[in-house]
């Protein structure tokens, strides 16, 4: 597919090429899969997957050493009443908490990720952003999380945005030729139509992600079923035309544990068992993984318990 | 490990079935006056649920006569105050309408989910909705005091029990008709609740008749000197009898018969909400739907790339045990209606049609028939002609828009189609070359009580839903 990005005027003939969405039928499909009835040793299966598939995510101007510290704590070890509990996938963090959530999970196999490109807004010169990626990088990152630049995209500008996201690819590599996997952000709420979705979808795997993601949750419409479930047939499309295998991770607005499995039940019916594993999925979210733990916890002893059996962090 | 749904199934204990069941005459269950009890199964097990009564003709006057004794005073009643009795009725079915759901799925087979989330909410909304009209017939359009016809015959199919009735009985009682309805053989139960709820929200006694039993139950309704208006859903074959019986009477008559419903995919189509509307079309009530989607003309341009998904699709299709929330699809209604899916499809291999289904296993009780594709198919073909009504989509090819429209028209029905393009003026352009009651464009098997539906050629005549629905049931 290398024809495609030749120049401007292919990208975009390619990317406007690909089918409509229609966004009626797309929301109905979403909806008709949030009414599957998920149960007793699926309920159990689906909560632990999604568990294993939370990047616990921590991303406000108040963020100390302290407050990453606890995260990481938590997300390795989720329930301690209950050490069968699986860890998260990974620690989402700003790129100057990148050292000390190393620091605090270095050994185990929970991930760091880090936000860059001046998330969330991605406001800045080129230089800066990739500056701000080898950064996070060289402090350890094992992922990073950009933030396209939805002004050049929305002015279709396509061909700059390819670049700048190959640029980041780039600037993800390690000295010892190993790199941190890339998680491409649309901010899906500010594209604002699902055709803008399915392209940019495009667009980012052409130029290089290995995962694609909704949102910053720094915006009003952040992880939708219907945005996922259209980007989850993107990444399915995708891999049948090249081969290649994309992640999905939507983020910002999934709560509860219902939320989770409505999304789980998106991905086994869209594009099946081989995208339910944390290296194809993930959840951006902080709020949900207690909500997780307590529906849990309802499992296992078949009573609810409430807010002060999880850890507040 | 993969993720597999544990069963989610509905309880039956919300639903309580009687073993027996009279006719409903006069606002009473009474016994007849000699018919024979049947059974009624459910299709998914082939387990006997209830026994109701085969109705006489005897019956049949008996009920004619309660209906045009209860017409008198309900004709004369406000129409704010029938409006009441049909709010009444719409909020007793929203109330009862897990149970309703339940009881509907056993009867007929179809999922819960279906049941749930499509019959019942619809049977209510027809009953909002034509309340709403009863007191505003004179805005209608059709003259400033129109009325009623009198007594209405009301003869419904199998596939939809409760919302047939409910587009029969809805419109009939806003203008002021009295009814006596026959339900299908092997769906009586529904109409037999319904009949309950017309006794819970207090309507008038004789207003509503129903009558079970079979063919020659229904033949007797639609013969009957007393009635002055025949309605009827179901085969095209039945209908022409009805036409035949119903000739040089002074009954009006509304057919809502057979279709072969072409779907068509142009290329510049939204494809994954494209294949949704094919799978809908196709497989929601196992295909057992008059308006279903059952011819597919895909643009030879995108053939491989959408059969390519719409296989993918059909393997994802749950199919099993009715009451399972996440069933998809159900069983087949009867051993009948199975024999006749299998002719036809068989029909199709034999004719040289490429045969494709998802593997799926089938439960070894009731009666199931597996999702199933044919490639390959020409206009010559059976399966392109005839109606299979069951989960059998045959596809054809097109080359131009001319093409799709000359091939979806070449049908001797005339029920419904379906457009598939992103381009609003091919939608607009074809659509309206279309001779189809129905056109979905981007969607298909949508359902409102607002809007009118019914058929072109032997799809039949007359239309139900809407303003038009009330036409049928008016002296106009």
């Amino acid at each position: 597919m290398a024809d495609v990005t030749a120049s401007d005027g292919t990208l975009r003939r390619f990317l406007h090429g690909l089918p409509g969405v229609d966004p009626v039928g797309l929301e109905a499909r979403a909806a008709a899969l949030g009414t599957r009835s998920i149960k007793t040793t699926a309920k159990a299966y689906a909560i632990d997957l999604a568990i294993s598939m939370i990047d616990l995510t921590t991303l406000e101007g108040a963020d100390t050493p302290g407050k990453v510290r606890a995260l990481c704590a938590k997300a390795l070890n989720p329930d301690p009443t209950d050490r069968t509990t699986p860890r998260t996938a990974a620690i989402c963090v700003y790129p100057d908490m990148v050292a000390t959530a190393a620091e605090s999970l270095a050994g185990s196999d929970v991930k760091v990720a880090s936000v860059a490109t001046a998330f969330p807004a991605g406001r800045a010169a080129l230089p800066v952003k990739l500056a701000d990626t080898a950064d996070a990088v060289a402090a350890g990152a094992d992922e990073i999380d950009m933030v396209i630049d939805r002004g050049a995209f929305l002015a279709g500008r396509y061909l700059d945005v390819f670049e700048e996201i190959k640029a980041v690819k780039d600037a993800c590599r390690r000295p010892d030729g190993s790199a941190a996997r890339l998680k491409v952000i649309f901010e899906t709420g500010e594209l604002s139509t699902y055709d803008n979705i399915r392209r940019a979808s495009w667009l980012g795997m052409l130029a290089g992600a290995d995962f694609i993601k909704t949102s910053t949750g720094k915006v009003a419409v952040n992880a939708t079923p219907a945005n996922t479930l259209l980007m989850l047939e993107a990444v399915r499309d995708f891999r049948a035309a090249t081969g290649v295998q994309v992640g999905v991770k939507p983020a910002g607005g999934i709560r509860t544990t219902k939320d989770a499995i409505k999304f789980l039940v998106l991905v086994n019916e869209t594009v099946g068992e081989e995208w339910l594993t944390n290296q194809w999925f993930r959840f951006g979210a902080s709020s949900l993984l207690n909500d997780l733990l307590m529906q849990r916890q309802k499992l296992s002893t078949g009573r609810y318990s409430g807010p002060d059996y999880v850890t507040v962090d | 490990m993969a993720f597999e749904y544990a069963p989610a199934p509905e309880s039956r204990a919300v639903v309580d079935i009687a073993p027996s069941y009279g006719l409903f005459i006069d606002g009473e269950f009474v016994e007849s006056s000699g018919g024979g009890l049947d059974k009624t199964v459910s299709p998914a097990t082939e387990e006997v649920l209830a026994e109701y009564t085969r109705a006489t003709a005897e019956d049949v006057d008996r009920a004619v006569r309660a209906a045009r004794k209860a017409f008198e005073k309900w004709s004369a009643l406000p129409g704010s105050e029938r409006a009441k009795y049909l709010f009444r009725i719409a909020r007793i079915i929203q109330e009862r309408s897990r149970e309703l759901a339940v009881l509907e799925t056993l009867d007929n087979g179809k999922p819960i989910k279906e049941t749930r989330d499509a019959d019942l909410p619809l049977v209510a909304a027809h009953f909002v909705y034509y309340a709403g009209w009863a007191d505003k017939l004179e805005h209608a359009g059709f003259g400033p005091d129109p009325k009623p016809l009198g007594v209405a015959g009301q003869v419904i199919p199998w596939n939809f029990p409760l919302l047939m009735l409910a587009w029969k009985i809805a419109p009939a009682l806003a203008a002021g008709n009295t009814v006596v309805l026959k339900p299908a053989e092997t769906t009586p139960l529904s109409a037999l609740f319904f009949a309950d709820i017309c006794r819970q929200a207090g309507l008038p006694k004789g207003v509503v008749n129903i009558l079970t039993g079979d063919g020659s139950t229904g033949a007797a309704l639609v013969a009957h000197d007393g009635i002055d208006k025949v309605a009827f859903t179901g085969s095209t074959a039945v209908g022409k009898q009805i036409a035949r019986t119903v000739a040089g009477t002074r009954k009006k008559l509304t057919l809502e018969l057979g279709g072969k419903g072409a779907n068509i995919v142009f290329d510049d189509a939204p494809i994954d909400q494209a294949v949704e509307g094919i799978v809908n079309g196709i497989f929601f009530n196992q295909g057992q739907v008059c308006c279903a989607g059952s011819r597919l003309l895909v643009q030879e341009s995108v053939q491989d790339e959408l059969l390519d998904a719409l296989k993918r699709r059909m393997s994802t299709l749950r199919v099993g045990d009715p009451l399972d929330k996440n069933t998809d699809v159900g069983a087949i209604n009867s051993a009948e209606q199975l024999a006749r899916i299998t002719e036809l499809a068989d029909s199709g291999t034999a004719e040289g049609a490429e045969r494709w289904a998802p593997s799926c296993e089938l439960p070894s009780q009731g009666y199931w028939f597996a999702p199933t594709l044919f490639t390959n198919v020409t206009q010559a073909h059976r399966i392109a002609r005839e109606e299979i009504f069951g989960p059998v989509l045959s596809v054809l090819t097109f080359r131009t828009p001319a093409e799709a429209v000359a091939k979806a028209n070449n049908s001797q029905y005339g029920l419904s189609a379906g457009i598939w393009t992103e381009k609003g003026s091919r939608m607009l352009a074809v659509a309206d070359k279309l001779r189809a009651g129905v056109v979905w464009a981007n969607t298909f098997n949508k359902f409102d009580p607002t809007s009118p539906f019914g058929g072109f050629k032997e799809s039949g005549f007359g239309r139900e839903g809407g303003r038009h629905g009330l036409e049928a049931y008016l002296d106009v």
